[in-house]
């Protein structure tokens, strides 16, 4: 088991497995084919993403350093928060950057459906989560990474 | 009520509060707490005239999309500003699709009337105002030098900041419309000073001009969200901002956006605020990108081919994402016809879409190379070619196309415009 201390963007708690991107996550390109297709489970529809093709990624843990691709980013994530899609948290390594973070709070302001957000875990944060660890997340900001 | 971090006037607070409606509420909380995330100090006026939205397509998977908009139409809510949207999503009387790829389009953008309803209730400017190159004259959404803007198309937002001076961040779809309707955004990022500078030095030691699209995506894949100022790169462009100048920088802007994430970049000698502050904006111990030729071609045989079989002969060709400017069809039909001339054929020999706004359309139709183009059986649309190719069907098609953007985001295989012209004129190349 291990800490990690994040700054929060969009506070909440969440327990979920954790689903790990190493590189960046192109928004658009994960979700567009669950979208389109009503998939419950979210299934990762990016080529390009080694790590997370064909992963389902609603109500995962979703660790990444950054979101990539299309500036409808922000209102894709805000799409699969509204239609129970969307991830339990989003845990980035490095900043967030500006579309995520419009995903995140879009969901947090218009939905019922919270999307907790921590950035700034650092990059040991990634290299140490696997897939299916367990991962908690506190209000504080504080993520507790269990082994499975 | 929000806990918020930056400075808001007693009417902002007000508005955060719900006191001018709880719709108008949301928009301000979702704002303010979207520049609190970067630590916006305020928020600040946009002053452009016109506001500019990514989102065109009537998606039938949007569908929380468009019960935000009612909220927003039910609460009186109008944007500040009329606006201009990214090019529309279908065209079936100019784009070659078959008759299930034109159901898959019906089905998937099915809610694409009550959308452009929608956008026309809060305040597009026209029913010709879909492009992604809202800023060329014809259309007339141009920024001024200083302008604060609200916008998100990638491809926009670049150019507006890089080759006209105006101030806007990389915006989310949704957040953009959300800062024409307060009629402010968040002071961070692009639009301060100190975002402004570059953090990287980019060094075009090339033997000539780069191809646009190329130089643009290895820049964008190596500094990714950092501001670039580009050195050498006059030597072949000149430091004239001239027309055909911005047409390279739109291309090679675009592709610094999508194959990396890039706001705004200078150039030594040519683009505004580097003509006015020069190496003033580069920060201390920058980092340093050398290209060259042979970086040139390193990045480009990076490319991963999407296609099945990469030796498929290509049964479509995108010329125009982003929208090609009046200068930009015009010389692509000179070309055409010369080459076509070359090699002893009167018509394409790949069916071929070239893709601009209706207004530079309209505008193009008054020349003689539009009638030339058509006779050549080349196809002319104001279509998103991105919104075609999201199509699963027209995904599995081997399409080629000179944008780089194209490439990243869908199958679409990249070629350098010589390689078009001779792809379409000679045929059998792939």
């Amino acid at each position: 088991m291990k800490e990690f201390k994040g700054r929060v963007v969009v506070p909440g708690t969440a327990k979920a497995p954790a689903l790990v991107s190493r590189d960046g996550f192109n928004t658009l390109a994960s979700f567009q084919k669950s979208l389109m297709f009503n998939d419950k489970n979210a299934t990762c529809s990016d080529q390009n993403n080694r790590d997370l093709y064909k992963k389902k990624m609603a109500g995962k843990a979703l660790c990444l350093p950054q979101t990539i691709g299309s500036t409808t980013g922000g209102l894709v994530l805000y799409c699969a928060s509204a239609m129970k899609v969307a991830p339990a948290c989003l845990l980035f390594s490095k900043q967030i950057d500006s579309l995520a973070a419009a995903g995140a709070i879009l969901s947090d302001v218009w939905t019922d459906s919270k999307l907790p957000t921590i950035d700034s875990l650092g990059e040991e944060f990634l290299e140490y989560v696997k897939d299916d660890m367990i991962i908690e997340i506190l209000e504080d900001g504080v993520v507790i990474v269990s082994d499975m | 009520m929000y806990n918020y971090k930056m400075a808001l006037t007693p009417e902002e607070v007000e508005i955060l509060e719900g006191r001018h409606g709880e719709v108008l509420g949301k928009i301000m909380k979702t704002i303010v707490m979207y520049g609190d995330t970067f630590g916006a100090s305020k928020l600040v006026p946009i002053s452009s005239e016109y506001g500019h939205l990514v989102t065109s397509f009537g998606l039938s998977i949007m569908k929380p999309v468009y019960k935000l908009m009612d909220e927003i139409i039910d609460a009186g809510l109008l944007s500040k500003q009329k606006f201009t949207v990214d090019p529309r999503p279908l065209d079936f009387e100019n784009v070659p699709s078959n008759f299930l790829q034109r159901t898959v389009f019906k089905i998937m953008y099915g809610k694409q009337e009550d959308y452009e309803a929608q956008l026309k209730k809060i305040g597009l400017l026209s029913d010709n105002g879909f492009t992604c190159t809202c800023y060329l004259d014809e259309v007339g959404n141009t920024p001024k030098m200083g302008d604060i803007l609200s916008w998100a198309e990638s491809s926009a937002v670049v150019y507006a900041n890089s080759v006209l001076g105006a101030r806007c961040n990389r915006n989310s779809g949704i957040i953009e419309m959300f800062g024409s309707i307060l009629g402010k955004v968040p002071y961070f990022g692009l639009l301060t000073d100190e975002g402004r500078k570059a953090n990287w030095v980019i060094e075009v030691r090339t033997s000539h001009l780069p191809e646009a699209q190329i130089l643009g995506s290895a820049i964008g894949m190596k500094v990714m969200d950092d501001v670039p100022y580009i050195k050498g790169l006059t030597q072949h462009l000149g430091n004239e901002l001239n027309k055909h100048v911005k047409d390279y920088l739109k291309d090679m802007g675009a592709a610094t956006a999508s194959n990396g994430a890039v706001g705004l970049y200078h150039i030594e000698d040519l683009t505004p605020e580097a003509k006015e502050l020069g190496t003033k904006l580069i920060v201390d111990n920058p980092k340093i990108y050398v290209i060259d030729d042979k970086e040139l071609n390193r990045v480009k045989e990076s490319y991963p081919i999407m296609w099945k079989d990469i030796n498929a002969k290509p049964k479509l060709c995108f010329i125009g994402c982003p929208h090609l400017s009046l200068e930009q069809m015009i010389q692509w039909t000179k070309e055409i016809k010369e080459a076509l001339k070359a090699y002893n054929n009167h018509k394409v020999l790949i069916p071929t879409v070239m893709t601009a706004s209706v207004s530079v359309i309209e505008e193009f139709k008054k020349y003689p190379e539009a009638k030339d183009l058509l006779n050549m059986g080349v196809n002319i649309s104001y279509i998103c070619p991105l919104m075609y190719m999201n199509n699963p069907l027209c995904g599995k098609m081997p399409v080629m196309t000179n944008s780089n953007k194209l490439r990243t985001y869908t199958t679409a295989r990249y070629y350098t415009d010589s390689e078009i012209i001779e792809a379409i004129t000679k045929g059998g190349s792939n």
